[in-house]
């Protein structure tokens, strides 16, 4: 597997430094070497917030990301802050209320997606939005087994709310099939 | 019992490779970018029947891990560059009164408070020269999550052996990155516990034997009664004014680490036989180097090579100038660090002009880039 640069960008609290965990761990599970960084500092609080995993087959040198494979964004002002940054025909993923450039959707693969209102209604529970992007990113990428994912995912929920999570994760993983039918 | 591959934090590795290593005391006062170290410290160090407390400040924080040091504990406290000048004081006190401690310093960017939470590698003068007068220092800096964890525990080693304070030099690239870290178990890995003895030393807890540096003084409370004080004292630690006692007291002080340089000097060197231009980097900063060294090598650019002190203090010249003295293709050297020239004065000191020596330096608390490097090189070639 080629080096792949994922970044997840929302607002501070929605749990995108967490999600980038999740999916560096089962990575790095499954065998994989793997870098998780996050943006600290004033930027972190309640503004947008961003976090970054790079997975790759090989030794991984610069720790940073400098232009993502994946870009998630479940604000607007974070999808501002962060889309002029990409790779080459990178993947977008935003929520679905978000506006995306039109010169964006025309040379990158742009997924609308309802993760937060999948959250909150779907799964009825707000917090588990960077969960459902933890399985929509890893149902584009495949950096991960989802056996992997599934138990980094129960290595950082609260207890009692394992099922729910599950959930949430699958409900990612389906939100990209039904987008691909 | 704990996975022995994890995906951690480099603060997180370095509590773990302090406690593989046998530290069961910590004491400090929480700073970013060091928290993690003590947030870690706090959960671990229970769990192994150590201790861990959260002093009135930094200063209580280095004291407290001092006097748990001379009562036979290793000892910890972490910190960043506020905290790390405030150390400084009983740094000097551990290097006199012969004290092991290892204490962390997760660098940030600026004098004073600073950027809390940038990158940064300002205090390397600052972790040899930080506390006045003359003293040995020992200052290790690692550049992955892995060596957070084993370069953490030869900073222990270090520290028991020569009973000097050993600073362990982080920056806010590593202290923050999660990478897979390998938890090797104790029984696998070089544990040195500070020599005790005490038939020859007893009350004169001072006193070294022929051929060594190191006094092997016991633990205060084991029933040696002797004095502990930052003033130049005689063997059995009482305060004097005698010239010559100072003088081979602070002689001593000096030889402990310089006569052992071979066994505490590390670096790595990366295809420093036959590049041209060689970058001279240390912590975090190695990454970017790296990572240009690989696109040079897709560019069909100008052959890099990097050597990398990990042992930063005292300063590996001797395998430096080797490379200069070995490698006729080498013709440009770049120091590329976060700061405005450290480690540069060094290199300019050890090389004396023998190949030309540029800079590549970065202070606005954002990482140097592999593009970064390679523009570096383009300019300077």
């Amino acid at each position: 597997m080629a080096k792949t640069e994922i970044r997840m960008t929302g607002s501070g609290g929605q749990g995108v430094i967490m999600g980038t965990i999740i999916i560096a761990e089962a990575a790095y599970a499954d065998g994989k070497q793997v870098v998780q960084c996050q943006a600290y500092g004033p930027e972190a609080r309640g503004g947008s917030s961003k976090a970054e995993t790079i997975v790759s087959d090989k030794r991984i040198t610069y720790t940073k990301v400098i232009k993502p494979d994946l870009l998630l964004a479940l604000t607007q002002v974070s999808l501002n802050k962060y889309v002029d940054c990409l790779k080459n025909k990178a993947i977008v993923v935003v929520d679905e209320d978000i506006v995306v450039p039109e010169e964006v959707e025309a040379i990158h693969t742009v997924y609308h997606l309802p993760i937060l209102k999948g959250a909150e209604e779907v799964i009825k529970n707000k917090m588990s939005a960077n969960i459902i992007s933890v399985g929509v990113v890893n149902e584009l990428l495949h950096v991960a087994s989802q056996k992997s994912v599934e138990e980094a995912v129960l290595n950082h929920v609260p207890k009692g709310t394992e099922e729910v999570n599950l959930k949430a994760l699958h409900y990612g993983a389906q939100l990209v099939q039904e987008a691909h039918k | 019992m704990a996975k022995r591959f994890q995906l951690l934090q480099g603060n997180e590795a370095c509590v773990e490779g302090a406690i593989a290593a046998g530290m069961r005391f910590y004491a400090g006062y929480p700073i970013t970018p060091s928290t993690e170290i003590a947030e870690r410290s706090a959960l671990r160090l229970p769990q192994v029947g150590g201790k861990f407390i959260q002093m009135e400040d930094e200063i209580g924080g280095i004291a407290a891990a001092l006097g748990a040091s001379v009562a036979g504990l290793k000892a910890m406290t972490a910190t960043s560059g506020p905290g790390f000048s405030l150390k400084q004081e009983n740094i000097g006190y551990a290097a006199i009164a012969e004290i092991p401690i290892v204490i962390v310093d997760v660098q940030r960017e600026g004098p004073s408070t600073g950027l809390p939470t940038s990158p940064s590698q300002g205090d390397l003068m600052q972790s040899k020269w930080g506390t006045h007068g003359d003293h040995p220092v020992i200052v290790i800096s690692p550049s992955s999550v892995q060596e957070c964890y084993t370069e953490c525990v030869r900073a222990f080693n270090m520290a028991e052996r020569f009973r000097v304070p050993v600073i362990f030099l982080m920056d806010e690239i590593i202290g923050h990155l999660r990478e897979g870290c390998e938890l090797i178990p104790p029984e696998e890995l070089t544990i040195s516990n500070r020599r005790i003895d005490r038939n020859f030393n007893g009350t004169l807890a001072y006193a070294v034997q022929e051929g060594n540096y190191v006094p092997e003084y016991a633990p205060f409370g084991e029933g040696d009664k002797f004095n502990v004080t930052g003033l130049f004292h005689d063997l059995d630690g009482f305060p004097t004014n005698d010239n010559n006692i100072t003088d081979s007291q602070e002689r001593r002080l000096l030889d402990k680490i310089r006569m052992r340089r071979d066994r505490i000097e590390k670096w790595e060197e990366f295809d420093c036989d036959d590049c041209e231009t060689m970058i001279i980097c240390f912590g975090g900063t190695a990454r970017a180097v790296h990572g240009a060294i690989e696109d040079a090598k897709e560019m069909d650019f100008v052959k890099l090579g990097m050597f990398r002190p990990i042992t930063v203090w005292p300063f590996p010249e001797e395998a430096l100038l080797k490379i200069i003295k070995d490698n006729k293709h080498l013709r440009q050297i770049i120091v590329a660090e976060h700061n405005d020239g450290q480690m540069l004065l060094e290199v300019q000191r050890v090389v004396e002009g023998r190949v030309p020596v540029d800079f590549l330096g970065k202070i606005d608390g954002t990482t140097i880039t592999p593009s970064e490097v390679i523009e570096k090189v383009k300019e300077v070639y």
